[in-house]
């Protein structure tokens, strides 16, 4: 069954850790909203400590993508595998799912009623157990990596979207996730915020973490991404490493889209 | 007739019998709250709940007890209902007139408050495992109870006046004794008064338990919220709710 999907693979960039079960596999994953398809038949392997880019025209299921790799968005056919737990919609995978998983949204999705600390504590007190103590000195050892340890106090209203975004990336690694995933992370941030976060998600590849970013940051997917994955009306269109995708896309789609965005 | 005579209006007011009634009303009040809330918040869960026929149930009951008048329910329970041999005391039958009538009006209030949570809060508390309970009660219900404050704090001050229907039935609470108080001695005016005069302090010493708990409630929000735009669906939820 899976035969056709790991061709695919195979032939996109070469993995030196395919033969790992893989953190991400989806196959041949569709999912509707009423008549329209979001994903139309979705195939897509990412290696342990691959980090991909995806992106694509507005509408292209891009966010629908990842949103179904946490189950926030439920897939209605195919099959997902997230480090070789199957999505099939029970209750206890989807929770091994998104325990191994972390996101961060465009919209940052802080709680706004409670402080940064707060907002770190919070699942790793009442999700993984952990004492006060030891899940506040966990929020600040990743506050710390964010670089706004002096924030901690401070309500999510107070701090500027850049910072939002960093506590955002901060609170999601407190449940110590194998995979992170970001959603349009910096589509809702002044420019001069911008860097910020990108600065702090190089980071955290550098750290090996395994990452999917919907970005429209050519620069970072230039810079960071082992792959890119280019979508358009619900499929995976191409996908190459950075340097092959921006000098020789292969499909007329990709290349009116660069032309689009390369200014 | 006598002229108004202000001395009479304050002995009235410091009538014990009177400030017994005022006790009644108070009492009544917090119940009806109390009891309105929890249906309330009960049928608020069944109108947003995904199954049509549970939906539509709780949507007959708002339609029902918001489009009649609490007087006629209140007379219906006290006065019909024993006709079909379901019978209560007065002060219970007050109780399930207004608890019945206030928990329509709450189950909207609570309904438009946890509509005004953004899904992208729920979505964070999903990616984040956190349990539907830790998310209700941590995540949704705080920053729904700080948009129900306002619209809350309305209707239970048109609750604590609405109590006074109770005394249709007999029940002794301010107004019904004011009622006695002024066959009894016949001056109108001093004693309306002094129930005019309790009403409107009970009135502001709500509104001042309210402005405290839009306050506490409030303590991340609004006026240090505005320097960030991108935090707008709190402040744009609570205009909702307030519409």
């Amino acid at each position: 069954m899976s035969e056709r999907s790991m061709a695919r693979a195979e032939g996109a960039t070469v993995q030196p850790q395919l033969r790992e079960v893989p953190a991400v596999r989806m196959e041949a994953v569709y999912k509707h909203y009423g008549d329209f398809t979001a994903l139309n038949e979705v195939d897509l392997k990412v290696a342990k400590g691959e980090k991909i880019v995806v992106c694509g025209p507005s509408g292209s299921g891009k966010s629908t993508l990842i949103r179904c790799i946490n189950h926030i968005e439920k897939h209605d056919e195919g099959l997902i595998y997230v480090n070789g737990v199957e999505l099939d919609h029970q209750r206890k995978n989807i929770d091994a799912v998104r325990r191994d998983t972390g996101m961060v949204f465009q919209s940052f999705n802080l709680f706004p009623h409670m402080t940064v600390l707060e907002n770190c504590t919070l699942a790793p007190m009442t999700a993984n157990g952990l004492s006060e103590a030891e899940a506040k000195d966990l929020a600040m050892h990743f506050l710390t990596k964010v670089r706004i340890p002096d924030q901690a106090e401070k309500f999510p209203g107070q701090l500027s979207g850049g910072q939002q975004q960093r506590v955002a990336i901060a609170r999601a690694l407190c449940m110590r996730p194998k995979i992170m995933l970001f959603d349009e992370p910096t589509s809702a941030l002044d420019p001069e915020m911008v860097k910020e976060v990108l600065e702090t998600m190089k980071k955290l590849a550098e750290e090996g973490m395994t990452m999917l970013c919907v970005t429209h940051e050519m620069g970072f997917a230039r810079e960071v991404a082992d792959r890119i994955v280019f979508m358009n009306e619900g499929k995976v269109v191409e996908q190459a490493a950075p340097e092959e995708f921006f000098k020789h896309p292969k499909s007329e789609r990709a290349r009116t889209f660069l032309d689009q965005i390369i200014h | 007739m006598s002229h108004f005579s202000p001395t009479a209006a304050v002995s009235y007011f410091f009538n014990y019998f009177l400030m017994k009634g005022v006790l009644v009303t108070i009492g009544l009040t917090v119940a009806a709250v109390v009891g309105g809330l929890i249906l309330g918040m009960g049928i608020a869960l069944l109108r947003m709940s995904s199954n049509p026929v549970l939906a539509g149930a709780a949507r007959f009951y708002i339609w029902f007890f918001r489009g009649t008048p609490l007087l006629i329910q209140l007379v219906v329970i006290y006065s019909g209902l024993p006709q079909l041999g379901i019978k209560f005391s007065v002060i219970t039958c007050a109780l399930v007139g207004l608890i019945l009538n206030e928990a329509a009006y709450l189950a909207e209030i609570v309904r438009s408050g946890f509509m005004a949570v953004s899904a992208g809060q729920r979505e964070a508390a999903w990616a984040l495992s956190l349990s539907p309970w830790v998310t209700f009660r941590r995540v949704t219900l705080p920053q729904a109870f700080r948009l129900m404050i306002p619209p809350l704090g309305n209707s239970i001050n048109s609750l604590l006046k609405a109590t006074s229907l109770a005394s249709v039935i007999s029940v002794e609470e301010l107004m019904r004794r004011s009622d006695m108080l002024m066959q009894e001695h016949f001056q109108i005016l001093e004693v309306y008064a002094a129930a005019t005069a309790y009403y409107l302090i009970l009135t502001s010493v709500w509104d001042a338990v309210q402005r405290r708990l839009e306050k506490h409630f409030g303590r991340s929000s609004a006026a240090k919220t505005r320097r960030v735009a991108a935090s707008a669906p709190v402040a744009q939820a609570s205009v909702e709710a307030r519409a």
